[in-house]
């Protein structure tokens, strides 16, 4: 008897992991300073309480890409999504140790640092390629679009067909204007929020369910 | 001996037949000689992609510190149809490169960059 429930347990965890649907990573990409690793760690916080990495006004604060796994994210009717959140240093094509000296930072921490954020955006440009199913696209709305967009990403986003949500951040601020951004994508859902205030991010969280899930 | 900076301009045709690797590695073999190069062309985003991440990894402290690299944004029929980057979004024909111009970081820096206009300046070694 015992035999027979244990080859029915066994054979219901395999049927379940065939049909399991994996796990969407959600990579969070953008200029450097957009507010990837504020938003990162709000989504984070709101749905597990745990953080993803610090924040600062130095560039390539984030040097490797992070994932928090497992982030189960619902709505008010009951439907829900379970994602990866994948954190990305912002994408350069170019990184100068003599940068961080004008942090006040010593040389050779600037060199490591610099290290490091090379590593992270080979990284996060891997990730894209092969390992990203889905991408939160952060824009700053008090710069200009046409400035900050890295047709790039772009073209990778659309020869992948990723579903893409594009968030118009810094809405808190006097001179954001998020309306530019909307206008830049029309085909594409924009949401306007504030990832440190937490402006609006009910409304992102509705998108996600709805595009990732 | 006068002083400058060699450019070249490459042709599609040269690159056509290259793999994405040769063509990642004929750009950076250039470029970290000093020189700026001119892609009829330019790269596809996964050749793009492909440069940043070696670029990363060349890269060393007083050294080699990256490249610069610029190229035009959807085209201008594209921005009637469907806003600044909506014609590239969904068309998948805008994912070919469009005339992109690479070179040395720390010689080269964009003035001026517009969706029909790209001004650069460029310093010897």
């Amino acid at each position: 008897m015992s035999f027979l429930i244990r080859t029915k347990k066994k054979f219901s965890r395999v049927i379940r992991a065939l049909f399991k649907k994996k796990q969407m990573r959600i990579g969070i990409y953008g200029p450097p300073n957009a507010g990837k690793t504020t938003l990162s760690n709000r989504i984070v916080r709101d749905w597990t309480g745990d953080a993803v990495g610090p924040v600062s006004e130095i560039p390539h604060e984030t040097r490797r890409a992070r994932r928090k796994e497992g982030v189960k994210i619902s709505d008010e009717n009951g439907n829900s999504i379970t994602i990866d959140v994948v954190d990305t240093p912002g994408v350069t094509t170019k990184i100068d140790y003599k940068e961080f000296l004008e942090y006040g930072i010593e040389q050779d921490e600037a060199i490591i640092r610099a290290r490091e954020a090379t590593e992270g955006v080979a990284e996060a440009m891997h990730w894209l390629r092969e390992d990203i199913d889905g991408v939160i696209y952060m824009l700053d709305s008090t710069q200009d679009p046409f400035i900050q967009v890295n047709i790039m990403l772009v073209g990778i986003i659309e020869s992948r067909d990723l579903p893409v949500i594009i968030i118009a951040n810094k809405n808190d601020l006097p001179d954001a204007a998020p309306g530019r951004i909307k206008s830049a994508f029309p085909q594409h859902p924009v949401i306007s929020i504030s990832g440190l205030e937490g402006n609006n991010v009910e409304e992102l969280y509705e998108k996600m369910i709805e595009y990732f899930g | 001996m006068i002083q400058g900076v060699q450019i070249d301009l490459i042709s599609s045709e040269r690159l056509e037949n290259l793999t994405k690797l040769e063509k990642v590695r004929l750009i950076l073999d250039e470029v970290m000689e000093g020189n700026v190069i001119v892609l009829e062309k330019g790269l596809t985003p996964d050749e793009q992609s492909m440069l940043i991440e070696t670029t990363m990894r060349e890269i060393t402290p007083d050294g080699f510190a990256g490249i610069e690299m610029e190229t035009y944004s959807a085209g201008s029929s594209e921005h009637h149809k469907g806003g600044l980057f909506g014609g590239l979004f969904g068309k998948k024909e805008s994912s070919s490169g469009r005339l992109t111009v690479i070179g040395p970081a720390n010689q080269m820096k964009t003035l001026k960059k517009d969706k029909d206009l790209i001004s650069t300046w460029v310093s010897s070694r």
